[in-house]
């Protein structure tokens, strides 16, 4: 396919603003991470492998496996709740469907921090709900709701929730409902008309769903910073720790890059999934 | 009770419409019926309670002596072709043909030479390995018909299959629809707005109207002989006259008063007494049109009039003819027409004359049917 002219003008825009935000800064992260670090903090003269040594660390794999886990583990629990959210969103009338999608956005505009505070507050050992586990004796006297990886979870999936609906939500609300009658129709029972042509005919907008909340979760940093505790740190809070606390940028940028590059292999294998 | 398909009684509401109401019909097994009304009817609601989308508030279903009324779509023996077919958009034509069999747990080369058979007999063979989006309107219409057939359903169960093709193709799909009756056997009911489609598939029509059915029959007794006002107009195209009967000729025939056109002679179609008020249909092609005079046989009716509008439609031509206070519309094949031969034009005095016979005494007239009727705005 042959590119005209204006069209390359339309997309350079878009393209100095990649390359200046996300390329340029990714590029200049990969060679921190090559540099040597110096004792008072900041980046040294040289070249040197040093920071690339430190991700062998034995405290890593150990993190990356938690990262993982609970991420996926997250994700698995929006998508199992944005799915029937979506689907009877999509089967509610025009009027009830913007209601309710109001809702889903409302918490937005209140700031993330603030919001990750608020549940700090609810989880609290002298909240409400620790309170109330403790007098039925669901939770022990010294069991807490905070710092721990349970807390992490339930605050990312409502914090995450609505990212993975509103996609499922765009590509149900497309389907044809129609496919769904002529399954039955031919003999399906309700789940397998719903796993083999409602799953399949919102297929992009669930791996949008799945992407939007893994990759973000990946680098997750403030809520398990807040609510999880110190036994609970995510690779994030890793980063964070080496940049401010020890000061030591090759590392914190040997780190990120590897998280990068971990990121980017579901993205490649999604598009090598779109090609084919 | 006989009837393979049979609804006794059925009523469905939405709220305070009532769809359906107390429809009770009896499908013959290998029969194609169709259900024909405008849209509203309540014909696609009857459909979706054959095949299981959606349940009676009263009344019972019964296909081949057994009550499916509550069965889920899933366990009935029938299959629909939907009006926007359906087909599975990430499934091939042969995966969407392969749907419903592979759910059977039929061994699997039983299932491949069916389906196989199925594409041959749509032929779609060369397709089978697309998507149903890179087909055509009238491919994937085939592709929803064998999707259904291959399953053996007792009843097929057709959703305005036609409707979202042109004209031609729907023509040429409803001649091969009918031959793929002939070949499976299968009964067949097929629901439409369009008469001519249900004129030309069927074996026996139900018009609906208002969720109640007006008539049963077969096509040419539904065309012919209407029992309501809103079947003539429906169907087809109609005069409608009313009248007092004032005298009795003989057993067939009665004379009877028109206010304003004058007096017409009648066949008895009903048992009918000197005084009643009748109402009558008249289908325009029934109504000869002549500049001249013509000779009138027995019991035949003349009335003179003036033409005020003409539509020319190629193989016939309609007039609509003011007389007295009524307008008529006449409509005439051009068995014979030559364009040198000087046609009837605007303003025209003209003959309008029919038999007796031509008429048809309704059982049942609306008025609100009148509205039904093509003609051009009075001026």
């Amino acid at each position: 396919m042959k590119i005209r002219k204006p069209e390359i003008l339309a997309t350079i825009p878009s393209f100095l603003w990649l390359a200046l935000f996300v390329f340029i800064p990714v590029a200049i992260i990969f060679t921190i991470a090559f540099k040597p670090a110096l004792a008072a903090g900041g980046i040294g003269e040289g070249w040197s492998l040093d920071a690339l040594k430190s991700l062998n660390d034995p405290v890593y794999p150990r993190l990356l496996l938690r990262t993982i886990s609970i991420s996926l583990i997250t994700t698995a629990l929006c998508i199992a709740i944005a799915l029937p959210v979506a689907w009877h969103l999509a089967k509610l009338s025009p009027k009830w469907r913007s209601r309710i999608l109001i809702l889903i956005i409302i918490p937005f505009w209140t700031n993330f921090v603030i919001r990750v505070f608020a549940w700090q507050q609810i989880l609290h050992a002298e909240g409400a709900i620790a309170s109330a586990l403790r007098s039925l004796g669901i939770i022990g006297e010294t069991d807490r709701l905070l710092g721990n990886s349970v807390a992490v979870i339930i605050v990312s999936v409502y914090t995450y929730l609505p990212f993975a609906i509103l996609p499922i939500f765009a590509a149900a609300e497309k389907f044809d409902f129609n496919l769904l009658d002529a399954a039955r129709d031919l003999g399906a029972k309700p789940f397998r008309a719903f796993h083999s042509v409602f799953i399949p005919g919102i297929r992009q907008g669930l791996i949008t769903a799945i992407l939007i909340v893994f990759i973000p979760m990946l680098g997750s940093y403030v809520i398990p910073d807040m609510v999880g505790g110190t036994d609970n740190q995510m690779i994030g809070n890793k980063i964070a720790q080496r940049n401010f606390n020890d000061r030591n940028l090759p590392q914190a940028a040997a780190l990120s890059g590897a998280l990068t590059l971990l990121v980017l292999v579901p993205m490649f294998l999604r598009r090598k999934e779109r090609n084919s | 009770m006989s009837g393979y398909l049979r609804f006794e009684n059925v009523t469905r509401r939405f709220g305070s419409f009532t769809a359906v109401d107390r429809v009770s019909l009896e499908i013959e097994k290998g029969e194609t019926f169709s259900l024909l009304g405008p849209s509203g009817c309540g014909k696609t609601t009857l459909l979706r309670m054959a095949a299981g989308f959606d349940m009676p508030d009263e009344g019972r279903i019964f296909l081949d002596g057994m009550d499916i009324t509550q069965l889920p779509p899933d366990q009935r023996p029938v299959n629909t072709v939907f009006q926007s077919y359906a087909l599975f958009p990430h499934l091939s034509i042969r995966e969407n043909i392969a749907f419903g069999p592979k759910l059977s747990r039929r061994p699997a080369k039983e299932i491949r030479s069916e389906i196989e058979r199925m594409l041959e007999l749509v032929d779609l063979t060369a397709h089978a390995d697309k998507k149903p989006a890179q087909l055509s309107g009238g491919q994937k219409q085939r592709v929803a018909i064998a999707r259904a057939l291959v399953n053996k359903p007792k009843v097929l169960l057709l959703d305005e299959p036609l409707a979202a093709l042109d004209l031609k193709l729907r023509q040429r799909l409803l001649i091969e629809l009918d031959a793929i009756h002939d070949e499976v056997g299968i009964t067949f009911i097929y629901v439409t707005h369009d008469q001519s489609e249900a004129m030309s598939i069927s074996d026996r029509i139900a018009v609906m109207n208002k969720g109640s059915v007006e008539q049963i029959g077969k096509p040419a007794e539904i065309y012919e002989a209407p029992r309501t006002s809103f079947v003539a107009a429906f169907i087809g195209d109609t005069n409608f006259l009313d009248g007092k009967i004032t005298d009795r000729i003989d057993s067939r025939f009665s004379r009877c008063a028109i206010e304003g056109l004058g007096e017409i002679i009648i066949d008895n179609d009903k048992p009918t007494s000197v005084g009643d008020r009748i109402h009558l249909s008249l289908r325009p092609e029934k109504i000869l049109i002549s500049g001249d005079k013509p000779n009138l046989p027995e019991n035949g009716n003349l009335i003179q009039g003036v033409i005020e509008d003409i539509i020319y439609f190629g193989a016939s031509t309609r007039y609509w003819v003011r007389c007295g206070d009524w307008r008529l519309c006449a409509e005439m094949q051009h068995r014979t027409y030559q364009l040198d031969q000087s046609p009837l034009k605007w303003g025209d005095a003209v003959h309008l004359h029919w038999h007796a016979n031509d008429g048809y005494l309704l059982e049942k007239y609306r008025e609100e049917d009148e509205s039904l009727l093509t003609l051009p705005d009075e001026e």
